[in-house]
């Protein structure tokens, strides 16, 4: 049999048919399901009079809409409110597993999805939801679907799709002390453009990748949507089964010792050929900011604020221009001279507890600056946000001045109260920076977690690695 | 799904790369659990002055004079010029019920982003793939004349202007054939149900802890 790459492994173990016109179904083994995308698709089931084909496949959560702070006053908002009672309503009728409102384990999908072990090496997961591609991390072939698709998976159990392309970018060599695979993936969007991975599905290989922790390779997957890729993909190793052992999903006796001896195959064949490669320099990178409303739009902390006179391409260059003016920006400003309004720590790219660990180990013994308005942390799940607590780490936050918050999307896209005031400037640690992302007129630089710390204390940008970190 | 039908339509042009879903439509507006009513929301920053919330008139707010759909005959405009990575970001197909809530039934742009692809076809909303060159003279001619109209032909993959000049374009043919009949995939692949059921037959034998 010819070299297969991860990808073309995992496509052939669930492809149903192919078709003469070259369209295949593919089977799909998870499906996570959250409050914004999916009453459309269980109100067309109703309509047309169809089951669900296999219940069993689908977690359900809300997290976009449920608010962070005064959780016993429930949802204010009634449009939030009716939204979620709908998931709520849709789950109980099809007797679907939720973990609603008030649960410890409830959290953002794509963190309680891996918490729980529903994610799992050789798995095809699909939710509606861009940032599906974070579970690729697991060597599982996990993306985004529309509200027709997930109707589609509800009602078939497959989807009707078009094979990509496969991409590797490759890390080589290791990263310095302070660099997280959030600073990792920047840089490599900043590379290749948001456009860089469309039509591929990218499989993250190298020393670098290898070394991240499942969390590290969360964050790196969960931002390949920000590449333009389909799906992003990093080959099982013994961290990925390590950290799936125990967890109440994974399987278990002698199923274990099956799975992991399955699992132990899912990594590209050596000599498996790739469409396109990227090679980075691990080395050369250091702590990422984005400058504009792009995540391609990206500088180095040590790096200024690049100018649009300086780019040839006329489309470019007024797509930097409009970037700058919607972010109050000057052109050739340091980096490290801009200050901040608010700081977010949290969202599906960062708010696991190695994320909180690593922003509180800045934020140790510190205060977060009097001109920061306000700085909150919030955890991606409960049970992430029990573990903080168990380790202290909301008590370091507290006393620093930032406010601990309860889990769910929060200000990542401002569903609930949280969010950005016009012309307001944030530190986040996000996955997006678009015009209105965090609130109308607010504007976003995306950071790794311990960066987001630093520019709580200092009021503006810094090179985290200066600082002492207490851990 | 509406069949896609032959038509000429004004177009209208958003010039800048990499416009995302959350700028086609907020998310405040995804709070909404139907299908339709976006329209009134598409490019709702950009649209309007003021901001705006789900369940409120939007009769009461400053409309922003300069933006294109604000204007005629760009108000009524059915196909829409875009530029590379066209509705990058969010999966959110509101993305697309609000484009066609508007009235557009195509959007051309040099490349677009797989999920809002995959979503438009699923609503009878046809993404058309042009090269940048091509798309740098739509521009071009759009500059030149205000009501500037494009005839789309599905069937034989075409877009022409009122001077003769012809653009083909590509298209696959299970997609395309879905669109001109108005075809609901779900009812398709239900068609396949005894193989969907011999798979998994096959395939929970040799996976047993799925
Ligand atoms: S945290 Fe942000 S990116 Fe992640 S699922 Fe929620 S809204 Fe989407």
């Amino acid at each position: 049999m010819a070299a297969q790459t991860l990808y073309d492994k995992i496509w052939a173990m669930h492809e149903v048919r192919r078709d003469d016109d070259g369209t295949r179904l593919l089977y799909i083994d998870r499906h996570l399901v959250h409050e914004v995308t999916s009453p459309q698709a269980f109100e067309g089931l109703k309509i047309a009079n169809r089951p669900i084909w296999r219940k069993k496949s689908i977690l359900a959560v809300p997290d976009h809409n449920v608010p962070t702070i005064g959780l016993e006053k429930g949802i204010t908002d009634p449009v939030s409110r009716l939204q979620v009672e709908t998931l709520n309503q849709n789950c109980d009728k099809y007797q679907l597993v939720e973990f609603k409102m008030g649960d410890i384990r409830q959290g953002i999908v794509h963190i309680i999805g891996p918490e729980q072990g529903a994610t799992l090496p050789g798995m095809t997961v699909v939710c509606g939801d861009s940032h599906t591609t974070t579970h690729g991390a697991f060597a599982a072939l996990a993306f985004g679907i529309g509200t027709s698709e997930v109707e589609h998976v509800l009602a078939t159990q497959c989807l009707i799709l078009n094979k990509s392309k496969n991409m590797r970018v490759t890390v080589d060599g290791a990263v310095a002390e302070g660099i997280t695979a959030k600073d990792i993936v920047l840089r490599i969007i900043g590379e290749i453009g948001t456009a860089g991975g469309t039509g591929h599905t990218i499989e993250f290989v190298g020393e670098a990748i290898s070394n991240l922790s499942m969390e590290g390779r969360m964050t790196l997957c969960n931002m390949t949507i920000e590449a333009g890729a389909r799906a992003g993909l990093v080959g099982c190793d013994q961290t990925t089964i390590d950290y799936l052992k125990g967890r109440p999903f994974a399987p278990t006796g002698e199923n274990w010792d099956k799975a992991v001896a399955y699992w132990q195959t899912l990594h590209s064949d050596a000599d498996a050929i790739f469409d396109r490669e990227v090679h980075i320099d691990a080395a050369s990178i250091e702590p990422q900011v984005t400058w504009g409303t792009s995540p391609e739009m990206v500088i180095s902390i040590n790096e200024n604020v690049p100018d649009p006179a300086s780019e040839t391409d006329r489309v470019k260059s007024g797509g930097m221009q409009n970037a700058l003016d919607y972010m109050g920006l000057a052109a050739n400003t340091p980096c490290k001279e801009v200050f901040l309004d608010k700081i977010f720590i949290g969202s599906c790219t960062n708010s696991r507890i190695e994320d909180l660990r690593a922003a509180a180990a800045v934020v140790k013994g510190r205060k977060v600056a009097d001109t920061i308005k306000l700085a909150m942390v919030v955890p991606g799940s409960g049970l992430v946000k029990q573990q903080a607590e168990t380790e202290g780490l909301d008590k370091i936050f507290i006393e620093a001045g930032f406010e601990w918050r309860e889990p769910g999307c929060s200000m990542c896209l401002a569903m609930n109260d949280d969010r950005l005031e016009p012309g307001e400037r944030c530190a986040s640690t996000s996955n997006r920076n678009f015009e209105g992302r965090q609130g109308k007129g607010g504007r976003s630089h995306l950071v790794s977690p311990a960066m987001a710390a630093a520019a709580a204390i200092y009021g503006h940008f810094v090179d985290v690695r200066i600082l002492d970190r207490n851990n | 799904m509406e069949k896609f039908k032959k038509f000429s339509g004004i177009v209208a042009a958003i010039d800048r790369p990499n416009v995302d879903t959350d700028a086609i439509i907020p998310k405040q507006y995804l709070k909404s659990i139907k299908r339709s009513g976006f329209g009134v929301n598409l490019f709702d920053d950009w649209r309007y002055l003021d901001p705006g919330a789900p369940g409120e008139s939007n009769a009461e707010r400053r409309i922003n004079p300069d933006f294109v759909l604000n204007k005629t005959p760009y108000d009524h405009a059915q196909i829409l010029l875009g530029r590379e990575n066209f509705a990058c970001g969010s999966s959110r197909e509101h993305a697309v019920w609000a484009l066609m809530d508007f009235g557009f039934k195509v959007v051309i742009a040099p490349s677009f982003a797989d999920i809002f692809y995959n979503n438009s076809f699923k609503n009878g909303l046809l993404p058309i793939a042009l090269s940048p060159t091509l798309v740098d003279q739509l521009f071009a001619e759009l500059e030149q004349q205000q009501d500037y109209r494009l005839d789309v032909d599905l069937e034989n993959q075409l877009v022409t202007n009122a001077v003769g000049f012809e653009m083909p374009f590509e298209i696959e043919d299970f997609r395309k054939y879905c669109l001109l009949n108005g075809f609901d995939d779900i009812e398709l692949t239900m068609q396949h149900a005894d193989h969907i059921k011999a798979f998994e037959a096959q395939y929970y034998k040799k996976f047993p802890w799925l």
